[in-house]
């Protein structure tokens, strides 16, 4: 017998760097174009990816990432200190938004409301909002709801959690 | 490699029931395998699914959600309301295209 197919899937975004963000909307996006239902919830500094004022500066966390190369992935490791210069992480999103371009994924704004638009819902984590002060007018008009713990597992039920 | 009776034609499919040769395709096929996905072709179905023939046609690619929604054809909420369950999976299908095999 094949396996049961997924149909609800929860995806949490904590990081706030653009290879924190990504993942986890390219995950629901891809959710919603399998017909899967996708709820996004938006966590600690995952929380830049749909604040207004912020979203369209997210960035490449070139310090600590011994993975980071350049000038391109298969290039020379970059040292850590390095990666700390003035402009490094501009220029390695620079580098990275051009490639992600070419291959249709969107940036994160554009992202955001296609996930929106698709039927993927998102929310935003209630303890963070506290946490840093915020209320919804400083988030995209994308977000649903501001949520706690408790009612991100009640929406979630029957899903594949998965945190990034 | 299978074949199927649709529409009353015997055309090759793989095991997911996309036509492997789309030069067996013609509309009547693509309402067949629409009305099998439950879905019944509009004007504004048919749009997209040209699109999809044109673009592979000339570039020999699918083109991604964002490119089609682009193209001015239809818009993101539109397509998932036209094709619902997975809208270029099964746009594809009844087009008589390959299974998308792109990302985003």
């Amino acid at each position: 017998m094949a396996d049961e197919k997924i149909k609800k899937v929860s995806i949490i975004v904590s990081r706030g760097s653009l290879e924190g963000v990504y993942p986890g909307l390219i995950m629901a996006n891809g959710a919603r174009m399998e017909g899967m239902e996708a709820n996004l919830f938006f966590t600690f500094f995952g929380l830049y990816a749909v604040l207004d004022k912020y979203m369209d500066n997210i960035k490449i966390a070139t310090v600590g990432n011994p993975a980071m190369r350049v000038p391109d992935a298969k290039g020379f490791p970059l040292p850590t200190l390095l990666g700390a210069l003035p402009g490094m992480s501009a220029f390695a999103t620079w580098m990275m938004n051009k490639t992600m371009d070419k291959l249709d994924i969107p940036p994160v704004r554009e992202f955001i409301e296609m996930i929106s638009a698709a039927g993927g819902k998102l929310y935003a984590c209630k303890a963070t909002v506290d946490m840093f002060g915020l209320t919804m007018n400083d988030f995209c008009p994308e977000v649903d709801k501001v949520l706690t713990v408790g009612e991100f597992y009640e929406l979630s039920a029957g899903s594949q959690i998965i945190f990034t | 490699m299978a074949t199927k009776n649709i529409a009353g034609v015997d055309v090759n499919v793989n095991e997911e029931g996309y036509l492997t040769d789309h030069s067996q395709w013609n509309r009547e096929i693509g309402e067949a395998i629409a009305k099998e996905e439950g879905i019944e072709l509009t004007g504004q179905h048919w749009k997209v699914l040209e699109f999809l023939q044109n673009e592979v046609k000339t570039n020999g690619a699918l083109p991604t959600i964002r490119r089609l929604t682009k193209s001015g054809v239809v818009d993101t909420k539109t397509l998932y309301q036209l094709f619902p369950d997975g809208p270029m999976k099964k746009a594809s299908k009844i087009a008589g295209l390959e299974k998308p095999a792109s990302c985003v």
